[in-house]
C-alpha cells in the first residue's frame, strides 16, 4: 500500500510552471514567429520567398535534437539515479523528437522541391541525417512495445535512447565523409551570415518551436501520468 | 585476469556449441553464396567495381544478420540466460564472450565469401581486407549488444535488424569508403573511431540489459 502511494506521488509531481501558462506562452510565440516570417523577415536575396521554409525548417531540426538529448538525458537519470520517473519522462521527449523529426523531412523535402527540383536529395546531409535517425527511433518504439511494462522495458529503452545520442555525431561524420555538402551553410564561424529582421525572426522561430515542444512534452507527460495514475489507484482499490 | 579467464570459459562454450551443433557456420556460407548469384543476376552484364563492392558490403551486413539473430538463441532455448547472470562474473563478460564467438563465426564466413567474391566478381584489394576486419569488429560488438536486446522481447529475430541497421549505416559508409577510395585512411580511422566508441558503450551498458 505505502509503496503504491510513493509511487502515485511520484508519478503525480507537479511542476514549476503551470501548463496553462505555458500553453499561452507558446501560443504567443508561435503566431508572432508566423508573422514574422511571412511580414517583416525581407526575402533571401538568392532564393526568394522560398527561403522562409528555412526559419522552420531549422528550428524544428534544433527543437528534435533538443529532444532526443533530454530523452537520453532522462534515461541516463533513470540508468544512473534509479529516478522512477525518467522512464516516462525519457519515452514522452524521444515521442516528441520524432513528431518534430518528421516534420523536419516534411519541410526539408518541401525545401528541396523548390529548391532543387526534387522531393528527396541524397546530397542533403540533415535530411539523410534525420532520415536515419527517424528510423532508429521507430525501432526505439518497436522495441518498448515489444516488451511487457516493468524494470527490464525501462533499461532497454534507456540504454536504446542513449545509443540515439551517440549515433547523431557518428552518423553525421559518416554522411559528410560519404557525399559533399551542397546544403546552404548559415552559421560560420564568423557569426551568422544573416542580420537584422533574418536574425530576429530567426531566433523568435526557435524560442517559439523549443516553447512548443516543451507545452507538448507537457500535456503528453501530464495525460501518460493520469493513465499510470489511474491504474495504480485501480490496483489500491482492487 | 579472472575476467578474461571468464571471456575466455564463455566464448569456447559458443564455439564448441558450434562445433558440435554445426547451426550457424553453414547457414552463414550458403547464404552468402546464394547472395552472390542473386547478385550476379540483378546486376548489369558487367557490373562496375564499384557496384559489385558496394553489394559484397550489403551481402556481409546480412550474413551477420544471420549470426546475431542466432547468438542468443541457444540460451533462449535452454534456459541458460538466467544461469548465466546469475554466475559470478562481471555480467560484461557474457556480452565480450559472445561477441568474439560471433566475430569468429564471421570471420571464418569470410575466409570462403571474399575468396568467392575475387572469383566471380572483382579482386579484392588489402584496403578492403583492413576494411572488412574493422567493421566485424562494429558489428559484432553492436550486433550481439542489440542481439540480446532484441532476444528479451516479444518480437525477437524480426526486431533485429531494426535496430541493428540504422547503426550499421556508419559502418557501410566507413568500410564502403575503405573498399573503393584512393585514400582509405580516413575511412578506417573513421571505422576504428566508430568500433571503440561503440564497444566501451556497449562493454558499460551491458549490465542494464540483462538485469532484471
Amino acid at each position: 500500500m505505502s509503496a503504491a502511494a510513493a509511487t502515485i506521488r511520484a508519478v503525480g509531481r507537479t511542476s514549476r510552471i503551470p501548463l496553462p501558462a505555458l500553453a499561452a506562452v507558446s501560443l504567443v510565440l508561435v503566431t508572432a514567429s508566423l508573422l514574422l516570417v511571412f511580414y517583416v523577415a525581407p526575402d533571401d536575396a538568392n532564393q526568394g520567398f522560398s527561403q522562409r521554409i528555412f526559419y522552420f525548417h531549422v528550428s524544428i531540426a534544433i527543437t528534435a535534437y533538443a529532444c532526443f538529448i533530454a530523452g537520453a538525458w532522462k534515461a541516463l537519470r533513470l540508468l544512473w539515479k534509479r529516478d522512477p520517473r525518467a522512464d516516462l519522462e525519457s519515452y514522452v521527449a524521444v515521442h516528441q523528437g520524432l513528431i518534430f523529426g518528421t516534420l523536419v523531412l516534411l519541410t526539408g523535402s518541401i525545401w528541396a522541391k523548390i529548391s532543387w527540383g526534387h522531393w528527396w536529395l541524397w546530397s542533403e546531409d540533415q535530411l539523410v541525417l534525420f532520415l536515419v535517425l527517424f528510423l532508429f527511433y521507430c525501432a526505439y518504439f518497436m522495441l518498448r512495445y515489444s516488451l511487457e511494462p516493468g524494470p527490464q522495458r525501462e533499461n532497454l529503452s534507456a540504454v536504446y535512447a542513449l545509443f540515439g545520442v551517440v549515433l547523431i555525431p557518428v552518423s553525421f561524420a559518416a554522411i559528410r565523409l560519404a557525399k559533399n555538402l551542397i546544403h546552404p551553410v548559415v552559421f560560420t564561424l564568423h557569426g551568422p551570415n544573416f542580420g537584422g529582421w533574418m536574425l530576429v525572426t530567426y531566433c523568435v522561430a526557435q524560442v517559439a518551436m523549443l516553447v512548443l515542444a516543451h507545452t507538448l512534452y507537457r500535456v503528453e507527460l501530464a495525460g501518460k501520468r493520469l493513465d499510470v495514475r489511474l491504474k495504480e489507484l485501480k490496483e489500491v482499490l482492487a | 585476469m579472472s575476467y578474461a579467464r571468464d571471456v575466455g570459459a564463455l566464448t569456447r562454450k559458443d564455439l564448441l556449441l558450434e562445433l558440435r551443433a554445426r547451426d550457424t557456420l553453414p547457414a552463414m556460407l550458403l547464404f552468402v553464396a546464394a547472395v552472390f548469384v542473386v547478385f550476379h543476376f540483378a546486376l548489369p552484364a558487367t557490373p562496375s567495381r564499384l557496384a559489385t563492392t558496394g553489394l559484397l558490403w550489403v551481402a556481409i551486413l546480412f550474413t551477420a544478420l544471420l549470426a546475431l539473430g542466432r547468438a542468443f538463441v541457444p540460451e533462449r532455448e535452454q534456459r541458460m540466460f538466467d544461469g548465466l547472470v546469475l554466475a559470478p562474473c562481471d555480467r560484461s563478460a557474457i556480452w565480450l564472450a559472445k561477441s568474439l564467438a560471433t566475430l569468429a563465426f564471421l570471420a571464418a564466413a569470410e575466409v570462403v565469401a571474399l575468396p568467392l567474391y575475387a572469383l566471380f566478381f572483382h579482386r579484392v584489394g588489402g584496403a578492403t581486407v583492413l576494411a572488412v576486419v574493422l567493421a566485424d569488429v562494429g558489428i559484432c560488438a553492436v550486433g550481439t549488444f542489440l542481439g540480446a536486446m532484441a532476444v528479451a522481447t516479444r518480437a525477437r529475430d524480426l526486431l533485429l535488424p531494426l535496430l541493428f541497421l540504422p547503426l550499421a549505416v556508419p559502418i557501410v559508409v566507413g568500410a564502403v569508403g575503405g573498399s573503393v577510395s584512393h585514400a582509405p585512411g580516413r575511412y578506417l580511422a573513421f571505422l576504428g573511431l566508430y568500433d571503440l566508441l561503440f564497444a566501451v558503450i556497449c562493454w558499460a551498458s551491458f549490465e542494464f540489459v540483462v538485469a532484471e
